[in-house]
């Protein structure tokens, strides 16, 4: 019983499988098109239809008009939409990268169960609803949640090998979807409050929780991409990247903190939000190659652009009411990383 | 004789001395595990709102009728106990099935998907049509064997490749999260309250009406599975070798898919998902096992222990009754997460 075969590869140049299908230099184009298309349209698609023309007016020549603040009502929704799609993209990158799995996610540590038990524990114990409250039980959940399963597998005699990662987070969610469905079975009212949340939305969104969670999201990037060129070394097996001269341990260690940082935050601020980072990094992977330098950050692009793309299509599935962007991420992304699957030759890393 | 050749002789009697070691501890080590079984099956009769004593639930199982005694136990914690035994199995070998042939420990079913289908199709039948009893595990067999058919045909292309069928049921589970995601949110609050119970896995609906399906089913599967799988320790050395010993591996490895998809979807039709027991029996088995032969009966028998402890914890530990799949998440684990600090896992 072993986990995904290590790959014995890594480098753009080591033949069809990891082929580059752009330059870097084209996919960072498209990619600045892609999220810059996305965040127009959410600002213009809704309840109410803008035209494009009225959402550029809308910041340099406002005149207030019903669809001006229409389309300024949408700002953090969507600012909130493209920070959490990039953290969820990178996030995911780094997963896949260091525990050297392709089912790797970041839901993969325990980074949403844990997040999931505090917001239960809050709304039950202490009876917390406020957005901002939630926030924060989200974010100290993720990280207790990682810090106990990654202790786990770091005090295993093997140390935090990509086995011991993938059992001690599965272990870790194990234990707290227990706990959290013990509690939604006896406690109605918190099911009541949970069950809206669980799904991830972004219809919470809001500048104060944003200000507060930006520092957060900013930190786990700068590591992200710090990080992501001893990603590389990893790929090629821990005995290849400490000959290479890399601190193995410490490496992991990176993509663990910047990990939580990132979807910590980002669930804090929208929900467990399931499946962006495990496909994003996938259809990256296969327009750019192996080379985490260019995953990671291209990854946070492709991650806001898919996430932002979603939340406009809940918009207007439930006009004028809105279908949870959690609920459209699994319900669109599915197909789509199923035909990039069957499109594929392997799967490699 | 020569030197050599007696040493060579010597040798093959210690190779040989050692197998049978190893044969004869596995069978001891399954015994063992059966025995365990049987006991926690007897204290789940002896053991509940009232606790009986055992001459007079012996009595009352062999069909004679012992006041106060014989409706509790022949009605209600017999056939609780019977599909604790039998599901717990039906997880434990189908989980171990999973992960041994697509070569993943994160391959359980819940993980690609099974579960999850079966999961949506319940909880859709539950919020949205008001269904109960045997329409709800009709709704689950029938969602959890859509589910594998869909991965099987998406993830078929020139052959199938066990890791894009894994990364197909991760998506396929991803629509159907978000399936379950919708119907929980626009479900009344009462409805959705039924979905949630259900989807923790729980005994309580283990009675005669439910088992007289799934019962003889699950039975004549675990056989089939058990049958099959004596080919395992064959196919787990690479489909080259084993084609060069002469088995089939595509051949078995698709039986055997298919007999541990139907466990676990008949099983999830009793229970409701109990998840972890998929996950962790396969890896403590591998653990406890010697001899790659004895992984099947030992997985089910692990599974069948599982269930049965945690219902009985469940049940009786904790002022209020907590359904066994909570249980077995917050036991089972803290124990695998030991058995990792303690390096207990084999790759």
């Amino acid at each position: 019983m072993t986990l995904a075969p290590a790959p014995t590869t890594s480098a753009p140049r080591s033949g069809t499988r990891t082929r580059a299908r752009l330059t870097p230099a084209w996919a960072i184009v498209a990619c600045a098109v892609a999220v810059a298309a996305a965040a127009a349209l959410s600002l213009a698609l809704g309840a109410r239809i803008v035209p494009v023309d009225a959402v550029w007016n809308a910041f340099f020549q406002p005149d207030g008009s019903t669809d001006q603040a229409a389309v300024l009502s949408r700002v953090p929704t969507t600012l909130t939409g493209l920070l959490v799609g990039a953290a969820l993209g990178m996030g995911g990158a780094l997963m896949q990268g260091m525990a050297r799995n392709p089912l790797a996610d970041p839901g993969l540590l325990g980074v949403n169960a844990g997040a999931s038990l505090f917001v239960v524990l809050g709304m039950t114990l202490l009876g917390w609803q406020a957005p901002l409250a939630i926030v924060w039980c989200a974010l100290a959940g993720a990280a207790v949640a990682v810090v106990i399963g990654y202790g786990a597998a770091a005090a295993s005699p093997g140390g935090a090998t990509p086995v011991t990662l993938a059992l001690a987070g599965a272990a870790v969610t194990a234990i707290a979807t227990a706990v959290i469905t013990g509690i939604l079975i006896v406690d109605e009212s918190t099911l009541e409050s949970f069950r809206f949340w669980q799904v991830g939305s972004l219809t919470a969104a809001s500048f104060s929780s944003l200000a507060q969670l930006g520092g957060f999201l900013a930190l786990g990037a700068v590591l992200a991409v710090g990080c992501a060129g001893r990603l590389n070394a990893l790929a090629l097996g821990d005995d290849v990247a400490r000959g290479l001269g890399v601190r193995v341990g410490a490496a992991r260690l990176t993509a663990v903190v910047a990990v939580v940082l990132l979807c910590g935050a980002a669930t804090a601020l929208a929900g467990p939000i399931g499946f962006v980072g495990l496909a994003v990094p996938h259809a990256v992977r296969f327009l750019v190659g192996a080379d985490y330098r260019w995953i990671v950050p291209l990854s946070a692009a492709g991650g806001a652009t898919f996430l932002l793309v979603c939340d406009v299509i809940g918009r207007l599935l439930a006009r004028p009411g809105v279908l949870e962007v959690g609920i459209v991420t699994g319900l669109v992304g599915a197909p789509i990383f199923i035909v990039l699957l069957r499109r594929r030759k392997a799967v490699g890393l | 004789m020569t030197a050599a050749g007696t040493a060579r002789l010597r040798s093959a009697d210690a190779l040989r001395a050692a197998r049978r070691h190893g044969r004869r501890r596995d069978a001891v080590l399954v015994t063992a595990l059966a025995v365990a079984a049987v006991v926690l099956f007897v204290a789940g009769l002896v053991f509940g709102a009232k606790t009986l004593a055992l001459p007079d639930v012996l009595r009352a199982l062999s069909g004679q009728t012992v006041p106060g005694v014989s409706f509790a136990v022949v009605e209600l914690r017999l056939p609780r106990a019977v599909g604790a035994l039998l599901a717990g199995a039906a997880f434990g070998l189908g989980g171990m099935l999973f992960q041994t042939l697509l070569r993943n420990v994160l391959a359980s079913p819940d993980v690609i998907g099974i579960s999850t289908g079966s999961s949506a199709a319940a909880v859709t039948a539950i919020a949205f049509f008001g269904a109960s009893g045997l329409v709800v595990s009709g709704a689950a067999i029938t969602g959890g064997l859509l589910t594998a058919v869909l991965i099987w045909a998406l993830a078929s292309r020139r052959g199938l490749s066990g890791l894009r069928f894994v990364l197909v049921g991760i998506a396929v589970a991803a629509a159907l999260q978000a399936v379950i995601g919708y119907v929980l949110t626009r479900a009344d609050i009462k409805a959705a309250e039924q979905a949630t119970v259900w989807m923790a896995g729980s005994l309580s609906r283990s009675l005669w009406d439910q088992l007289a399906p799934t019962a003889p089913a699950l039975l004549a599967l675990l056989a089939i599975a058990l049958l099959g799988a004596r080919t395992l320790p064959v196919l787990r050395l690479g489909d080259d070798s084993a084609t060069a010993l002469g088995a089939r591996p595509a051949r078995n490895r698709i039986l055997l898919i298919l007999c541990a998809v139907l466990l676990v979807a008949v099983a999830t039709s009793l229970t409701g998902p109990i998840s972890f027991v998929a996950f962790l029996a396969g890896p403590i088995a591998l653990r406890l096992v010697k001899r790659d032969s004895a992984l099947a009966p030992a997985s089910a028998m692990i599974g069948a222990i599982i269930v049965l402890a945690a219902d009985l914890v469940g049940q009786h530990l904790f002022p209020i009754t907590l359904p066994v799949g909570v249980i077995t998440g917050a036991i089972g684990a803290p124990f695998l997460l030991w058995l990792l600090m303690r390096g207990r896992t084999r790759a």
